[in-house]
């Protein structure tokens, strides 16, 4: 693996399948439902992510042996809000468009379960090092599932892809829409991304049995 | 080190210790980077405002400002005017576009007083420019806008933006296809005011009929829709009886 071991590489990779934050952790599910009408929504909340959880993970875990355990969950959540203020505050000045597009994602992402999720499971028991992977891996699985849950939701509620009309204008009747091809509107709607979620989480099951859960 | 983590006074002096340096961090960051920030602000306001009066960098079907750099010399060029508006009389009042509208409603509330209301006067190839500006509530957050009219009163432009409307749903209210939806549509109807409401159900999805002072409403966006219409109809009829006053 040259720059990985074994087992560090398994941290990128489990969440990716196996061990995916979403569909078996049960993590983030919130903002999964929340911003995957479109697949740019889905793409620009799995950076933030990636960003907040890699370097989130690895301050946590520089600070794991001098976090008071009974009030820990308040230490982490102030990283996390720090964090997010500060790269809001820094793009506010310096990248202003870029801060207008983002500053609707700053709640979601302070709130975050997989973020206080990963902290608690992983950062406050492992090193720096590993706990950034894991941050990166965890986020990147999280990003699988939001890019997919995403494409659908875009494509069949809005017959687009990022906002480019791939099936035709539905106004005019061109593409598919000329043969009485309607858009899906309640794919926008919060209930059908639960329902693309729990789609997802059928199929990974149904071929890998070992993540059924016995009863 | 892993007993002495839990004794109280560990306890007590490491939350003190972690709110004194991340609250002097964000203290110290946030002060620094002030001016640059409402100066950025500024800039948008000036943009913002040039927008809804039709000048702007747009291709087909994107959002794009006039550049940061020329938005100074642009916004004297075009608005001739900055008027404060108190009922029927207008001041003239080149700093208007300052005037925080939210600060301003609740001051006016507060001392009991007539609101003063900005209002912006473009020029462009000869034509007049009303452009008002309009704040309101979306599902989350707050919303606001510019809304630029002609001398009768039909809308030639506008812009919405929001704080946090749901990315996808409520954010598209400043998307092309929504805003350009707006344009020549009529806020009164002989001499009663209407305002525009941002329309569900509405059959006329490619918005052929510009008088039934309704536009189609965003799909999964219902309460910042409601939210759009009732801003601009309460922020737009109270500038009605001063621009009543240029129609005669």
């Amino acid at each position: 693996m040259g720059l990985l071991s074994k087992k560090d590489a398994k941290l990128i990779t489990d969440p990716l399948a196996d061990n995916n934050p979403i569909t078996i952790q049960v993590l983030g599910i919130c903002s999964a439902l929340a911003i995957t009408a479109e697949l740019k929504a889905s793409i620009v909340m799995s950076i933030a992510v990636l960003f907040v959880l890699g370097v989130g993970n690895v301050v946590i875990s520089l600070m794991r042996n001098i976090i008071p355990s009974k009030i820990r969950i308040i230490v982490q959540l102030i990283v996390v809000a720090t964090l997010v203020i500060i790269v809001d505050l820094i793009l506010k000045a310096f990248a202003y468009e870029l801060s207008k597009t983002l500053s609707v994602f700053v709640g979601l992402i302070i709130t975050n379960c997989i973020i206080m999720g990963r902290f608690e499971a992983f950062a406050l028991a492992n090193g720096p090092w590993r706990s950034f992977l894991d941050g990166i891996g965890n986020s990147l699985g999280y990003a699988v599932i939001l890019i997919i849950v995403g494409f659908f939701r875009e494509l069949l509620g809005s017959g687009s892809l990022l906002g480019i009309k791939v099936l035709g204008d539905p106004i005019e009747k061109t593409g598919v829409y000329a043969f009485g091809y309607e858009n899906n509107g309640f794919m926008l709607l919060a209930p059908m991304a639960l329902i693309t979620v729990g789609i997802i989480i059928w199929v990974q099951r149904s071929r890998n049995e070992a993540l059924i859960e016995d009863n | 080190m892993a007993t002495n983590t839990d004794k109280n006074l560990y306890t007590v002096l490491f939350a003190t210790g972690m709110v004194i340096i991340v609250g002097a961090l964000l203290a110290f960051l946030a002060s620094s980077l002030k001016e640059k920030i409402a100066e950025n602000k500024r800039i948008e306001k000036q943009q913002n405002i040039l927008y809804a009066m039709g000048i702007n960098e747009n291709d087909e079907s994107s959002v794009e400002f006039v550049s940061k750099d020329i938005v100074g010399p642009e916004f004297k060029k075009y608005i001739t005017k900055q008027l404060v508006i108190t009922g029927t009389d207008a001041v003239e009042d080149n700093n208007a576009y300052l005037i925080d509208l939210k600060k301003e409603e609740a001051a006016s509330k507060a001392e009991k007083r007539p609101r003063k209301l900005p209002l912006f006067i473009g020029n462009k190839d000869n034509t007049e420019f009303y452009i008002i500006p309009v704040l309101g509530k979306g599902l989350w957050d707050a919303i606001w806008g510019y809304v630029a009219l002609d001398s009768d009163l039909v809308v030639q432009g506008v812009y919405f933006d929001h704080k946090g409307e749901t990315p996808g749903l409520g954010s598209n209210i400043k998307e092309r296809f929504f805003m350009d939806d707006f344009k020549g549509e009529h806020i009164i109807d002989g001499d009663s005011f209407k305002g525009i409401t941002a329309a569900k159900g509405n059959a006329d999805p490619k918005n052929m009929d510009k008088e039934d002072f309704e536009v189609d409403a965003i799909a999964g966006a219902t309460i910042t829709g409601d939210g759009l219409s009732a801003m601009l109809k309460k922020d737009l009829k109270m500038y009605m009886p001063y621009l009543k006053t240029l129609k005669q």
